[in-house]
């Protein structure tokens, strides 16, 4: 009954994409408008930490190996911390711009993880494209939550915050178990099953 | 003995580029899982679901993508639009 390592990448996608877009209106219409209700305010953080428990059973069932535990378990960690102090923005229990820094902690946290445990080159196969895609974009990506920590009101990093979201989701719905990426995949890499 | 009717008409609103770039965002999306199905229909497994587990049949990524355009155009935007309009109404 345990869904293939894939199908759950594709599911946490879906979550990343309804994120993105969450966030892409609140970077057009603007915070102020965005908060006029409630639920609106508490859907991005909420969705953050439920996406960081929701990383704990993958951390609990996909034990491939044990850098892949750590990894998850890193992601769950900083996805729920950064979840967490979101939703305490949000209440209005703290108030500081920089206590969004914990959002680029959860980047650069997820981002290393990711290329620390793809222990293959970039074309083994196209799970390990995708990590070290991925890794690299969350490393880059984590300047927009600190640029958000010294200008709250930037247009352009709101935007870009959630274009991170939305362009993760892609490469996370590009995730195979076995495939070739751009035509290359290492014998070692297995048969591909689709 | 005469009778005054007065008729409300109703003022077509002009939507701001915000409100219309908001309203964009479902249908785009919507839209860019259809091409994807279109484009490879191998990964709707619906479509094809003999054999299948139930994995297999439960998600489906470029459906996964247009039930996510659909829900944020249906459930968030409306209420977004209202409240951008309200504002909008205010600051006039």
């Amino acid at each position: 009954m345990q869904p293939p390592a894939e199908h759950v990448h594709w599911l946490f996608a879906t979550g990343f994409l309804l994120l993105g877009l969450c966030l892409l209106a609140e970077a057009v219409v603007g915070t102020e408008i965005w908060q006029r209700r409630a639920w609106r305010a508490y859907v991005w953080p909420g969705l953050a930490f439920a996406l960081g428990v929701l990383m704990w059973p993958v951390m609990t069932f996909f034990t491939n190996s044990t850098l892949h535990m750590l990894a998850h378990g890193a992601w769950a960690e900083v996805l729920m911390a950064a979840g967490a102090v979101e939703l305490a923005l949000v209440r209005g229990k703290i108030h500081s711009p920089w206590w969004r820094l914990s959002m680029a902690a959860a980047f650069a946290v997820s981002g290393t993880a990711f290329l620390v445990h793809e222990q293959n080159a970039w074309f083994f196969q196209r799970s390990s494209f995708l990590h070290h895609l991925l890794g690299w974009w969350l490393l880059v990506a984590a300047l927009f939550p600190l640029v958000r920590c010294v200008r709250p009101r930037s247009q352009f990093a709101a935007t870009a915050f959630a274009l991170t979201f939305v362009i993760g989701a892609v490469f996370l719905y590009c995730d195979r178990d076995v495939a070739p990426v751009f035509g290359h995949i290492s014998p070692l890499a297995g048969t591909p099953h689709r | 003995m005469s009778a005054e009717l007065v008729h409300e008409l109703e003022v077509p609103r002009q939507r701001t580029a915000r409100a219309r770039f908001v309203t964009a965002i479902g249908p785009l999306t919507a839209l860019a899982g259809a091409i994807w199905a279109i484009v490879q229909p191998y990964r709707i497994t619906l479509l094809h679901p003999h054999g299948q587990g139930f994995w297999w049949l439960f998600v489906e990524p470029p459906l996964l993508v247009i039930a996510v355009g659909l829900f944020f155009y249906f459930a968030i935007v409306p209420g977004l639009l209202e409240d951008l309009e309200e504002a909008g109404a205010a600051s006039r």
